[in-house]
């Protein structure tokens, strides 16, 4: 039964690492063509950093992560901190329609992001060219349009979602107590909240942050319908080079994503370790602390009783 | 938090309401950005989506104001769709569930020390792209791969790409690691104990597992199965790449109607349509963790 169990688990492993070593394996081709190996060449990663369509593509979706990550994180954050304090109703639509961005496939996102766009520039574009026409203003007018920023808009949608959930969960098993001794020990609000309740908070948000930039960097559904004319991210650019004739440069494009990610998976695990080195620091002094105390209620018990 | 100003809100009651209605400004700023991105970018949207559904195709493509249940009407010509979408969710989620049951079943009670690390390696490629983790198949299921392979050593002709065994392959291989997870955790927490206390009352294997292990690992394995059927619901990707155009799902006829024929009143229809099954779907896993609940709180009594 035990040799069952493991070599069922062997298998899923090679179920799930083979298909990404093969697309690794053939980023190293010196053929012409994906999926076979005909000696050994970096020519294709020559090509792929050589390709402006592929920087230009994957500094597009960099942009786009990394302001969905800082705003979702952010907004998302503050807002989870708030909820726990708001009127029962509102607390109850806000976590509804967290819930309701979480659920709603993303493809349903884009879309309805697509027609609130669509409707909204053409509402606002006209008032624009108005103003600017009866203000005087010379040559073209503004005009507001699809681009990076309403992928952005669109992605912290669900981004923001997975933040609050994450940070609310990590607030609710949280030790209340050292807030409260915080306090006690004449520590302002603003004090208490970034020497004891963000630190405790961080795992979740370091968590909600990284989550919300891998979405934001791996989606192409949503990218597809909202993003702006020549603005393709990354998914979008490899999804049309793949729908265009599969090349040894998709592989390399993707060997070096996978490079990319497991990089900051590392990093942040690296994050983790030192915190939780720390925090068994601090338990270890607080422990000696109350040990001290205990002695010293021992010793005053003791002055007592004689 | 101690609210701020609280020393003076002591003294007097006139400083008690001051900085109770400090706390209520301070507790709305940090709600309203949070509240405006919903309100713009996911309630009017949606509002905006529900309107076009009954509206009409202007003759260049886009909307045209009307009001007409044709849209959903004529969803039954997309009854494929839904169809391949409904089964190969639910096939799909069957499948997570007998594979990645043994898998964390291993990981939970046999795996010892390595734990940790082989769970790590299950979570890994779920942060790698899903785009190119779906690619890696594309090669190895088309011509040049396992067909190839097959027909070397006598098989024939065999096609597997564009079939609903790939699309089926490309879900398993992607939604795997949201169903293991789960599954584990509600493993690891099992009382190890019942299990004994069971093989020590004669149950078999079988029985121990049918009457002890799956029932109480039933949470974690509907929280899985709902992780990995309602993205499934949304997949447009792996039909697009593994089925090509053979197998197709909602979110293929939804790209098809919104970026190709541009008939978005129908296309706003269908995405509602798919709104609503897949509420349904998140309604019936409530009502069957509420349930099983409930059960279980009777069999305590």
């Amino acid at each position: 039964m035990d040799a069952l169990f493991r070599s069922h688990a062997a298998l899923v492993y090679v179920f799930l690492y083979v298909p990404i070593a093969l697309v690794v394996l053939f980023s190293f081709t010196a053929g012409e063509r994906s999926g076979e190996l005909r000696g050994l060449s970096l020519r294709w990663y020559g090509t792929t950093l050589g390709d402006q369509f592929v920087i230009r593509a994957l500094g597009n979706s960099l942009v786009v992560a990394f302001s969905t990550s800082i705003i979702a994180t952010t907004f998302g954050t503050i807002a989870a901190l708030a909820l726990s304090r708001a009127p029962r109703a509102i607390r109850t639509v806000l976590d509804g329609l967290t819930y309701i961005a979480i659920i709603i496939p993303g493809i349903v996102i884009g879309i309805a992001t697509l027609l609130f766009f669509v409707n909204i520039f053409g509402w606002i574009n006209p008032w624009i060219a108005y103003l600017w026409s009866s203000l005087g203003l010379g040559g073209r007018p503004l005009t507001l349009g699809q681009g990076l920023h309403t992928v952005v808009a669109a992605h912290v949608v669900f981004t923001m979602a997975i933040v609050i959930v994450l940070v609310r969960t990590r607030l609710a098993g949280m030790d209340r107590s050292l807030v409260e001794a915080s306090g006690d020990l004449y520590a302002t609000p603003w004090r208490t909240f970034r020497q004891v309740t963000l630190p405790q908070l961080a795992p979740a948000i370091l968590a909600g942050a990284l989550l919300a930039f891998t979405f934001s960097f791996d989606d192409f559904v949503i990218a597809s319908f909202v993003s702006g004319p020549g603005q393709p991210t990354l998914p979008m650019y490899v999804f049309a080079s793949i729908r265009r004739g599969i090349t040894p440069e998709i592989n390399a494009i993707a060997t070096l994503i996978l490079l990319v990610t497991l990089t900051i998976l590392f990093i942040v695990q690296l994050i983790y370790r030192r915190q939780a080195r720390q925090a068994e620091t601090l338990r270890a002094a607080a422990e000696r602390v109350e040990a001290n105390l205990e002695d010293l209620a021992a010793a005053g018990g003791a002055a007592v009783a004689a | 938090m101690t609210p701020p100003g609280l020393a003076a809100a002591r003294t007097s009651p006139a400083g008690q309401t001051a900085s109770r209605w400090r706390m209520r400004l301070a507790t709305a700023l940090m709600l309203a950005p949070m509240s405006a991105w919903y309100f713009f970018l996911l309630v009017v949207p949606l509002g905006i989506l529900l309107v076009f559904s009954v509206g009409e195709r202007a003759p260049e493509g886009g909307y045209q104001a009307g009001f007409t249940l044709d849209n959903y009407v004529n969803l039954s010509t997309r009854a494929t769709a839904f169809g391949n979408t409904l089964w190969m969710a639910a096939a799909g989620t069957i499948l997570c569930i007998l594979v990645g049951y043994p898998l964390a079943y291993y990981l939970a009670t046999r795996a010892g020390d390595k734990k940790t690390v082989l769970l790590i390696l299950v979570i890994v490629p779920f942060w790698t792209s899903f785009l190119i983790r779906t690619y890696a198949w594309l090669t190895i299921l088309g011509n040049t791969g396992i067909p190839a392979f097959l027909e070397a050593v006598g098989f024939g002709k065999t096609v597997l790409l564009n079939t609903p065994f790939a699309v089926l392959l490309g879900i398993v291989y992607n939604y795997l690691p949201l169903m293991v997870f789960p599954l584990f955790v509600s493993l690891e927490r099992l009382d190890k104990r019942l299990l004994e206390a069971s093989k020590d009352l004669g149950a078999g294997r079988w029985a121990t597992f049918r009457q002890v292990t799956l029932p109480l690992t039933l949470p974690g394995l509907l929280s899985g199965a709902i992780l990995v059927f309602i993205p499934i619901m949304g997949e447009y990707l792996i039909p697009a790449l593994l089925g090509g155009g053979k197998v197709f799902f909602v979110g293929n006829a939804l790209f098809d109607m919104y970026l190709q024929s541009r008939n978005w009143p129908f296309g706003s229809a269908a995405a509602i349509g798919l709104i609503l099954v897949v509420l349904v779907a998140v309604g019936f896993y409530l009502w069957f963790g509420s349930r099983g609940r409930v059960e279980r709180q009777v069999s305590l009594l």
